[in-house]
C-alpha cells in the first residue's frame, strides 16, 4: 500500500473513533451559573418559608398569653437580646470555648474512630468481639455517661471530652466499617491484578473507596459529639470557663428566658452551619464520583 | 485443528517471553462429594505475540481459566507456565476508580510498580495517546462513555508493561458499533506492542474476527474441545464472508456441545 493510502486509512479510523466519542458525550444544556442560581433558589425558599412559619407560630403563642412574658418572651424581645449580646465579647468568648471543646473532642473521635473502624473491619475476631458493641454504644444516650465521667475525672474538661469522644466514636467507626464492607469486589480485583497487596491495597483502593461512607459517618459523629457536648456543658460547669452551656445554665438561674432562647438559637445556628459544611463535602464527592442526580 | 496438534506445539513455545503454556490444568471448587470440577485437564499453548480467543458456553470455566493464568486463584492440578509475572488483565466492567481522574487511573498501575512521579505522568500521557483519549486526561471516569472507559482500562492494563494481556469479555457490555471500533483499536495496539493476548468471549464472530486461534471449550467440566486456526488476512471485518463461514462452523460445534447437556 502506498504511504498516502496507509495514512488515509489511519485518518479514517481515527475520525471514526473521535466521532463516536463526540456523539457519546452528554451535551451540557445549562450554564454552570444558571444551575447554581436555580440550585440556590430551590434550596432557599423552603428554608425561608419554614422560618416564617416557626416565628409566626411563636408570635401567636406569645400573643395568646399562654405563659407569662418573662417565661416566654416574644420573638422580637429575643432578637433584641441576641443583637445586644452579640455585641459583647462574652458572647463570642463563650462560643469560642465551646467550639474549641467540640473540635478537640471531634478530632480525637476521628482518630480513635478511624483506627477502631479499620481494625474491626480488618480482623474477623475483633469484629465478632466488639462489632455489635459499637452499634450498641451508638444507641446509648451519652448523657448517662456523665455520672461516671464526673467520678473518673471530677468536674473538668476531661470529663466533658470523655463523653464527647464516647458519643462520636461509634458513628465514625461504623462509617468506616460499612464503607470497607461495601467496596465493590471489582475494584479489589483490579487492585490485585495491578499487584497491590495488604497495605498497598488499603491505601490505593479500599480507603479511598470508603470515602463517601466515611464522610457520612463523620457527619453523624459530629451530631453526636455536639449533642454530648451540650449536655456536658449544662452538667459539668468548669469554674472560670464561661462556655455556652455554662452561660445558658446561668441565665436559667436568673430566670432570663430571653437569654436562654438566645443561646438555643445560637446553638441551632451553629448546628446548621456545620451541617452545611458536611453537606458541601458530601456533594463534592458525589459530583466527582458521578453519583449525583440533579435531573 | 485437533488437540494433538496443540500438544505438539507445547514443546516449541515453552519458555519464550510472552508465551503461556497450560498443561493438564485442573480446577476444582470445594472438597469431597460436593466438589465441582470447573476445568478438567486443559492443555493449551499460546505463542508469544499471538492472539488467542477462548470460546465456550456458560459453565466452561473460561473466566476461571484467566483467573488462574493471572494468579488470582490457585490451580488444583497441572501446571501453568509463563515467563514473565505478573500479567496484565482487563474485565467486562472497566472498574475505574471514581476518585481518580482518567490519567490518575492509568498512573496508579505505574505507581504500584514504583515508577517516579514525572515519568508516571509522561507514560500515562503516552498511553492515553495510544488509546486515543489524549484530551480526556483530566476527566473523571463517569464523564466518559462505556467504550471510552474500556479504553482507559486498556491503557491501565498496558501500563503494567506485561507482555501477556488477559481480557475477560472486555467488550461484552458494549453496543455493536463501539465494539467494532474497539476490535480495530485492540488489533492495532496488539500489533504495535507485540502483546500476547488471551481473550475470553462468548461471541463466536468476535472470536473469529480477533483470534489467531480460537479455542473451543466444553462446559461442565471445561475441557478443550477443539482449536481452530484462523488463517485470514488482517485487518478482518466482523461482517465479512470468511469470518461468517468459520463462525458458523464453530457455532455448530458449540451448539452440539450445549445440546449434550439437555435433559
Amino acid at each position: 500500500m502506498p504511504v498516502e493510502a496507509v495514512k488515509k486509512e489511519k485518518d479514517t479510523s481515527q475520525n471514526w473513533v473521535a466521532g463516536l466519542d463526540e456523539l457519546e458525550r452528554t451535551p451540557v444544556t445549562e450554564t454552570r451559573l444558571g444551575r447554581l442560581g436555580a440550585r440556590l433558589w430551590s434550596g432557599t425558599w423552603p428554608k425561608v418559608l419554614a422560618l416564617v412559619l416557626v416565628i409566626g407560630s411563636w408570635q401567636l403563642l406569645f400573643l395568646s398569653e399562654w405563659k407569662a412574658p418573662w417565661v416566654l418572651p416574644s420573638p422580637l424581645t429575643v432578637w433584641e437580646d441576641l443583637a445586644a449580646y452579640a455585641a459583647t465579647p462574652d458572647y463570642w468568648q463563650a462560643i469560642l470555648i465551646t467550639l474549641q471543646r467540640a473540635l478537640t473532642g471531634f478530632a480525637l473521635s476521628v482518630l480513635v474512630g478511624s483506627v477502631l473502624g479499620i481494625a474491626v473491619a480488618r480482623f474477623k475476631p475483633l469484629r465478632a468481639a466488639i462489632g455489635s458493641l459499637i452499634t450498641g454504644l451508638q444507641t446509648m444516650p451519652s448523657i448517662m455517661w456523665f455520672p461516671l465521667a464526673i467520678l473518673l475525672f471530677k468536674i473538668s474538661e476531661s470529663a466533658i471530652l470523655f463523653v464527647v469522644v464516647l458519643g462520636a466514636v461509634p458513628s465514625i467507626a461504623n462509617g468506616i466499617i460499612s464503607g470497607i464492607d461495601y467496596v465493590p469486589p471489582a475494584w479489589k480485583r483490579v487492585g490485585a491484578v495491578l499487584g497491590m497487596k495488604g497495605f498497598g491495597l488499603y491505601r490505593h483502593v479500599i480507603l479511598p473507596a470508603t470515602l463517601p461512607s466515611f464522610v457520612s459517618g463523620l457527619k453523624q459523629g459530629w451530631a453526636f459529639a455536639w449533642r454530648s457536648l451540650m449536655a456536658g456543658e449544662l452538667l459539668v460547669i468548669v469554674a472560670g470557663q464561661g462556655s455556652v452551656g455554662a452561660l445558658m445554665q446561668g441565665a436559667r438561674e436568673f430566670n432570663d428566658a430571653a437569654r436562654v432562647l438566645t443561646w438555643i438559637l445560637t446553638i441551632l445556628f451553629i448546628g446548621i452551619l456545620v451541617d452545611a459544611v458536611f453537606r458541601a463535602a458530601d456533594d463534592r464527592i458525589r459530583r466527582s464520583w458521578g453519583l449525583h442526580q440533579d435531573r | 485443528m485437533t488437540q494433538t496438534r496443540t500438544e505438539a506445539r507445547v514443546a516449541d513455545t515453552a519458555r519464550a517471553p510472552g508465551a503461556v503454556v497450560l498443561t493438564d490444568v485442573v480446577k476444582r471448587y470445594g472438597r469431597g462429594p460436593g466438589a465441582v470440577t470447573a476445568l478438567d485437564g486443559v492443555s493449551l499453548s499460546v505463542g508469544p505475540g499471538s492472539f488467542t480467543c477462548l470460546l465456550g458456553a456458560s459453565g466452561c470455566g473460561k473466566s476461571t481459566l484467566l483467573s488462574l493464568v493471572a494468579g488470582l486463584d490457585d490451580i488444583s492440578g497441572g501446571a501453568i507456565e509463563h515467563v514473565d509475572q505478573p500479567v496484565a488483565m482487563m474485565f467486562q466492567e472497566s472498574a475505574l476508580f471514581p476518585w481518580l481522574t482518567v490519567a490518575g487511573n492509568v498512573e496508579i498501575a505505574l505507581r504500584v510498580r514504583g515508577v517516579g512521579r514525572a515519568e508516571r505522568r509522561d507514560r500515562a500521557q503516552e498511553l492515553l495517546e495510544t488509546v486515543r483519549l489524549t484530551g480526556f486526561a483530566h476527566k473523571r471516569p463517569h464523564e466518559l462513555s462505556g467504550g471510552m472507559r474500556q479504553r482507559v482500562a486498556l491503557a491501565r492494563a498496558l501500563a503494567q508493561d506485561a507482555s501477556v494481556l488477559l481480557m475477560d469479555e472486555p467488550f461484552g457490555a458494549l453496543d455493536a458499533m463501539t465494539r467494532d471500533i474497539l476490535h480495530d483499536e485492540l488489533e492495532r495496539i496488539w500489533r504495535e506492542q507485540h502483546l500476547t493476548v488471551l481473550f475470553v468471549t462468548h461471541n463466536v464472530r468476535e472470536a473469529v474476527r480477533l483470534g489467531d486461534q480460537v479455542v473451543l471449550l466444553s462446559s461442565r467440566p471445561g475441557r478443550v474441545l477443539n482449536v481452530y486456526d484462523v488463517e485470514m488476512d488482517r485487518p478482518r471485518r466482523i461482517d465479512s464472508a470468511p469470518v461468517a463461514a468459520l463462525a458458523a462452523e464453530i457455532t455448530d460445534a458449540l451448539r452440539e456441545e450445549v445440546s449434550r447437556h439437555a435433559g
